[in-house]
Order: structure tokens, then sequence, then C-alpha cells
């Protein structure tokens, strides 16, 4: 099965407070006048350039195992070779705010509106990954309709973080050619629109997604995001 | 004097409009130039400082840096025509296969900040771009980014590149980026690493002779 959507801007568009805090400020912080106009300016011109559009296509275990090794770049062991056995199952995604957001901030930066192009920069990062986890949401959806179960959790892993070396990204986009939203990969694995997400969801119960971050490449990790996303899972 | 602390302090508040009209009339007022930018860099430096402590925010730095902009664009001519001494060069850019230059924006804004003047090649910049223009621009500082494992690999060719020509150690290299770790800088012989964009200006005064 295979699945396309355009999703409105708003529906991924980071709120105010979602912008501060991405950009380094707690709650107690203040903004400073200057920074709130950025804020708003920012949020303007995204609502304005940003086109969200998704791809998934649900893939076979076995099929997924072979794109997963890739060309043979990963980690010797990875959460993702404990985790995708487990699956109830698996689909293929691509995401993209479109390339026009990425014109934009470059524009920006250009231009020496630096301030703006980095606001702006950090919202579409926050908005790509919400508009991945909305996909997700919509995988899920789309099984709870057609398999029984306990299916709860459905949660992204990308090439290029914890063990998928990122030259996984080449077997993805052959199996899945998200060319339908507009989504190319370059010669070194580069997604063109910057601002998209790719990867794999893993469908199941939540113990599915559970695994020990002890892994060699673990202790250069800068961002232990695995250990937010384990504590969602029960 | 009070001018150029007023200046200053509006730098620091990234007020770049106040910065923009204030650099004019310090300018029509007789303030020499030199002592404009000087004013300038202790503002940016105030702004490092604070950002450093956590007091302020990216953004506010991006701010100032705007402001900094608006006022070199008056002060420059001026300190060209005098013959002052501009900035220690340094040539930036984001690597041969890489697209991101989000990051390497930000080094470069830190380092014009810090009182380098930064040539920036952007991003996909082929290694012999780099040595280029160091060597025609005589900039003793190549700063080098990447995102991606499969990018960072072209920082060696630039390193190569400097040794096969014999300029290592006249041309030093600094790499980062968010891949890239102090260890993968030694093993390519890259002679720095900066771990972000605030690092980057001390890493690369660090690398330079005390004037």
């Amino acid at each position: 099965m295979r699945d396309v959507s355009r999703i409105e801007a708003a529906a991924v568009q980071p709120g105010r407070g979602e912008v501060l805090h991405r950009l380094g400020l707690e709650p107690a912080d203040v903004a400073t006048p200057r920074l709130e106009d950025l804020l708003v300016r920012s949020a303007a011109l995204f609502a304005r350039v940003a086109a969200p559009a998704a791809v998934f296509e649900w893939v076979t275990r076995e099929d997924f195992a072979t794109i997963y090794e890739g060309d043979g770049e990963n980690a010797p062991a990875s959460p993702l070779d404990e985790i995708f056995p487990r699956a109830d199952a698996l689909a293929l995604f691509a995401v993209t705010l479109g390339s026009a957001i990425d014109q934009a901030i470059r524009d920006l930066f250009d231009r020496g509106d630096s301030a703006l192009g980095y606001v702006l920069d950090v919202s579409a990062s926050y908005a790509a990954d919400r508009l991945a986890d909305l996909t997700a949401e919509r995988f899920l959806a789309s099984l709870r309709r057609s398999v029984s179960g306990g299916i709860r959790r459905v949660l992204p892993y990308s090439p290029g973080y914890c063990g998928w070396h990122v030259s996984g990204q080449r077997a993805l986009f052959e199996s899945l050619r998200p060319d339908d939203i507009k989504v190319a990969l370059t010669a070194s694995c580069l997604m063109d629109p910057l601002k998209s997400v790719s990867g794999v969801f893993v469908a199941g119960r939540g113990t599915v997604h559970r695994f020990r971050p002890t892994y060699p490449f673990c202790d250069a990790c800068t961002t232990q995001q695995c250990r937010v996303r384990l504590a969602t899972v029960k | 004097m009070e001018t150029l602390n007023h200046l200053s302090r509006l730098l620091q508040e990234g007020d770049d409009s106040g910065v923009d009209a204030l650099t004019r009339e310090a300018i029509a007022s007789g303030i020499p130039a030199e002592d404009i930018l000087r004013a300038l860099l202790a503002g940016m430096a105030v702004v490092g400082e604070r950002f450093k402590e956590h007091e302020i925010f990216l953004p506010d730095v991006l701010l100032a840096a705007r402001a900094m902009h608006a006022a070199m664009g008056h002060i420059k001519p001026l300190l060209i025509a005098q013959g002052v001494p501009g900035g220690t060069k340094v040539v930036i850019g984001t690597v041969s296969g890489d697209l991101h230059d989000i990051g390497k924006n930000l080094v470069g804004i830190m380092l014009q900040g810090a009182g380098f003047e930064v040539l920036d090649l952007g991003s996909d910049v082929p290694p012999e771009r780099f040595v280029d223009t160091a060597v025609a621009a005589g900039a003793p500082v190549i700063a080098l980014s990447a995102l991606l494992t499969t990018t960072m690999v072209r920082m060696r060719e630039v390193v190569d590149m400097l040794a096969q020509r014999g300029l290592r150690g006249r041309i030093l290299t600094i790499v980062g980026g968010a891949p890239v770790t102090e260890t993968f800088a030694r093993e390519i012989g890259a002679d720095a690493y900066a771990f972000d964009a605030t690092s980057a200006a001390a890493r690369v005064r660090a690398l330079l002779p005390v004037a």
C-alpha cells in the first residue's frame, strides 16, 4: 500500500513556544521584543512558503532487511537490527516541506538577514520532524483499518542515525522512489529539498522499540534523542 | 566617546537601523573609521561573552551581527581608503557534495564579529577552490564545514591538497559540522576542530601567531 498526502502548512507549523525551545530558551526566559518580532515574521514566511508533502509505502520485513543492508556500511550492530525483526509492520517513508522554504532561508542569509533566516531554519527543522510524526500517525491509522492486533506505536528511524549508515538512503530511495513528492537524492546521499526526512516507520507494541543505548556509537552521539523516545514507549 | 559607547550599546541590542544611523552620524562628525570599528568589535565581544554565558540566544547574536553588517557598509570603504589593514582572512565553505550551509554561515558570522575577514565560498565547494582562494587572497586559514558522513571525508582532500602544494603549516585548516569530531580532525590532519559556531572564532584565533 502506498499513500501520498499533501498537508496544510498550519498542521506542522511550530508554535511560538516550540520555536523558542528549539532556540534554547526555557519557559522562564524572556524573549526580547526583537526576537518576538523575528518569531512573528518567521511564522508568516513559513505559512507562505512551506508546502508539506509525504509518502509512505508498506514494506515486508524481508524486503526491508535487504534495504537496510544497503551498501553494507552500517555499524556491525544497531538498534534497528534488533527492532525491525520484532515489528508488526513496516513502511518506508519520505516527507518534505518543499524547495521554496530552502530557497527562502538561503535568500535571507544571502541578504544579511541571518537572524530571520536562522529562526525560519529552526522552525522548518521542527516542522519536518512534526511532518514525519504526522505521517507516522497516518500509517498507524492505515494499519488499524487493515490489521488486527495490538499495534500501538509507530516510530520513525532514519539513515544517518544510530548505526544505519547514511548511504542506506540509496537503497531506500531506489525502493520508495518519492518522485511524487519531489524529493531527490544527491550522489552524496543528501536529500533535496534539505528540509526533508526519510526512513522507515516501525509499527508494533511499545516494547518493540526498546533497546539499550550502549552501542559503540552512542558515546559519540550529541543528541541522545533516543532516550526521549524510549521514555515514550511502554 | 559617548557616541561610540552608544553605538556599541545599540549593536548589543541588535538595533540595526539605530547602528546604521549613528554610524553615519559618527562619520559625519569626524570620528575616525578605525575608532568606530573598534567600538563595534567591542560591542560584538560583549555579545559573544553574553551568549557564551547563556544570557542571550543565537538570534540575538545574529541581530547584533546584522547591525554590525549595516555599520560596516559605511566604514569599510573608509578603512580601505585610509589603508587600514583588514582583519585576518579566513576562507570558509561547505565541502564538495554537501549543500548544508546554515552552520557554515553561523561560523562565518561569528568570525566576522570577532574581526576576521571572511571569504565565504558557499556550499558544494571543490577542494581546489578552497586552496586557490586562500592562496590568491593570502588567507592563512581555511574553515571547512560538512553535515554528512558521506561528505566529511572530502575535508581530507583539502588537507591533502595543501600538503601536495607544500602549503601545510602556512595555510591552516579548521573543520566542523554535526558528524565531525576532534578524533576525525586529527585523523585527516586538520589543524583544529570546532564543536560549534561559538567556539570557532576562538579556535581560529588560537591557530594564529599572536600579533
